[in-house]
């Protein structure tokens, strides 16, 4: 479970997040939308703390991670994978290298055994005899699977996605779309996706909170979301650039 | 005052602090000894096996023009034969570990600051603390690690060369009498000017190192960043070992004094 109260922070003098709420069951599956720049990798990477809020609190499993050092965290990120909206692959690495190094700094599985799962995990996002590349040559969707490779492979318990299928094209991100349902589905996973996608968040999502305006401004299941009658809500939803001051 | 501490004066104790932390964590780090050797090595030879060039063409002419220019000096009051005793002695103490360091600030210290910058401003630290991995592990370590072992030996190197080149220089260039020269420079340069040469380039290596990772890891946004991170670094470290000489000098020799 994944609990934020009252979350604020703010960049210099710009405000970001300004009383961020929101609470996430174990097994479920959170989808994150909201404009572009309105905060939702900021409010990701406190989930992991990645960042610290300026005020309010995150907990997960019920533990308060605000305060925490970062020897603390570590134990506690043990738990999570993330997918970063750029991929954030090592690029002194090879793909190989990429996908087997959460595996590897564990120090408890055998070099057959790393080699085994990381084929299996490449094969799983769709990218099989890649291995010995580096990611400056790959494409940005590829890297991104690559990315979402290094963070399955060690079957984490909670899973963050920034923005997982920006940027591909409509089969493989129906793939990744499918692959986090049964990511989900099989292993239990806690997933908290980002997305502009509404087709994606429609369809991995059983819960939908849309940030706007600094604050989670709905939430719910995400029949209740796209039915809508909200103005703000119905605008995002629909993908409407009129009327800017709803938007304000 | 508290215009000074807005100003930056607060920056710069702000950054002296961070450091401290850094070096903290990556003591502590060690001290539980989770460095991966793989990463060791390649760090040795990329300090160490990569500046030899660099230390070598250092150390050689720096005892060259030594020798010469105290050769000028002593040879107007018959001192000819002491030369390479004033070379011998201030290579080790001096010139040796602090040009060595200077130089290696420049390559190494830059070429650090950059790597983690980059890093940094690609999200692949944040990636590495979402994998469980402690920065200060995995790039602080084995870097700071590294340099205090490739420094010291790198320092050597130079040292000798630079002896070396200036017997070269003062024999046949010179004219100086080659068993005199070599004997009061054995005299004259002791084991304690040797050792004083290697506490500073082993506390040098730890600078360049840690003011690397830690411009690096607190590198600004873009590749405006990165650049700013790179030449800090090569300042700052180059700074801070001057400085740190002159001090280590005086505290050396006197620690030096009472032992003897
Ligand atoms: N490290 C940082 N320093 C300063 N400002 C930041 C930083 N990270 C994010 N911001 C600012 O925070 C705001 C929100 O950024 P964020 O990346 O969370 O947006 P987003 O909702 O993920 O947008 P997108 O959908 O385009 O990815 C932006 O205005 C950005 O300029
Ligand atoms: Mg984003």
């Amino acid at each position: 479970m994944i609990e934020v109260r009252q979350l604020k922070k703010q960049f210099g003098t710009q405000p970001i997040l300004d009383g961020v709420d929101l609470r996430i069951e174990s097994g479920e599956s959170a989808v994150i939308i909201g404009r572009s720049g309105g905060g939702k990798s900021v409010l990701l990477k406190h989930l992991i703390g990645l960042l610290q809020p300026d005020a309010g609190e995150v907990l997960v499993d019920g533990e308060n991670i605000t305060h925490m050092n970062e020897r603390q965290l570590l134990a506690v990120r043990e738990k999570f994978g993330m997918v970063f909206q750029g991929a954030a692959l090592f690029d002194s690495m090879t793909v190989e290298e990429n996908v087997a190094f959460p595996l590897i700094r564990k120090k408890k599985y055998s070099a057959a055994e790393i080699g085994k799962r990381v084929a299996e995990a490449l094969d799983v996002v769709d990218l099989p005899g890649t291995e010995k590349k580096k990611p400056a040559e790959l494409s940005g969707g590829m890297r991104k699977r690559v990315g979402l490779a290094r963070a399955i492979i060690y079957e984490p318990r909670f899973l963050l996605y920034d923005e997982p299928t920006t940027g591909l094209d409509p089969i493989v991100s129906d793939s990744i779309d499918q692959l986090i349902i049964r990511v989900r589905d099989h292993f239990k996973v806690t997933s908290v996706v980002v997305t502009h996608d509404m087709r994606s968040a429609r369809r991995v999502g059983n819960k939908v909170f849309l940030l706007h305006a600094k604050k989670i401004y709905a939430s719910g299941a995400p029949e209740e979301i796209f039915t809508s009658t909200d103005a703000v809500v119905r605008q995002f939803i629909d993908g409407v650039a009129d009327a800017k001051e709803t938007i304000l | 005052m508290n215009f000074l501490a807005r100003t930056w004066v607060g920056e710069w104790l702000t950054g002296l602090g961070r450091i401290a932390v850094m070096s903290r964590d990556a003591v502590m780090s060690l001290l539980t000894l989770k460095v991966t050797w793989k990463d060791l090595v390649y760090q040795i030879y990329f300090i160490g096996i990569k500046s030899q060039s660099v230390v070598l063409v250092t150390g050689a002419f720096t005892g060259m023009v030594l020798t010469a220019q105290t050769y000028f000096q002593f040879h107007k009051v018959k001192m000819d034969t002491a030369t390479l005793a004033v070379v011998g002695v201030s290579m080790c103490s001096e010139l040796g570990p602090v040009l060595t360091a200077l130089m290696v600030a420049g390559r190494v210290g830059a070429a650090i600051a950059a790597e983690i910058g980059t890093m940094r401003v690609t999200e692949q630290i944040d990636a590495l603390r979402t994998l469980a991995t402690h920065p200060v592990d995995y790039l602080v370590v084995p870097r700071l690690l590294a340099a205090t072992i490739a420094l010291p030996l790198l320092t050597i190197e130079s040292i000798m060369l630079g002896i070396g080149s200036g017997y070269v220089v003062g024999v046949y260039l010179l004219g100086i009498d080659p068993t005199y020269l070599w004997f009061n420079m054995l005299k004259y340069t002791g084991n304690i000017d040797l050792e004083i040469g290697l506490v500073k380039s082993f506390v040098y290596g730890g600078i360049i190192a840690l003011v690397g990772c830690y411009k690096g890891m607190s590198c600004g946004m873009g590749a405006e960043g990165v650049g700013r991170a790179t030449t800090e670094a090569v300042v700052y470290s180059s700074i801070a070992i001057l400085i740190t000489n002159f001090f280590l000098t005086l505290v050396l020799q006197h620690i030096a004094l009472m032992l003897l």
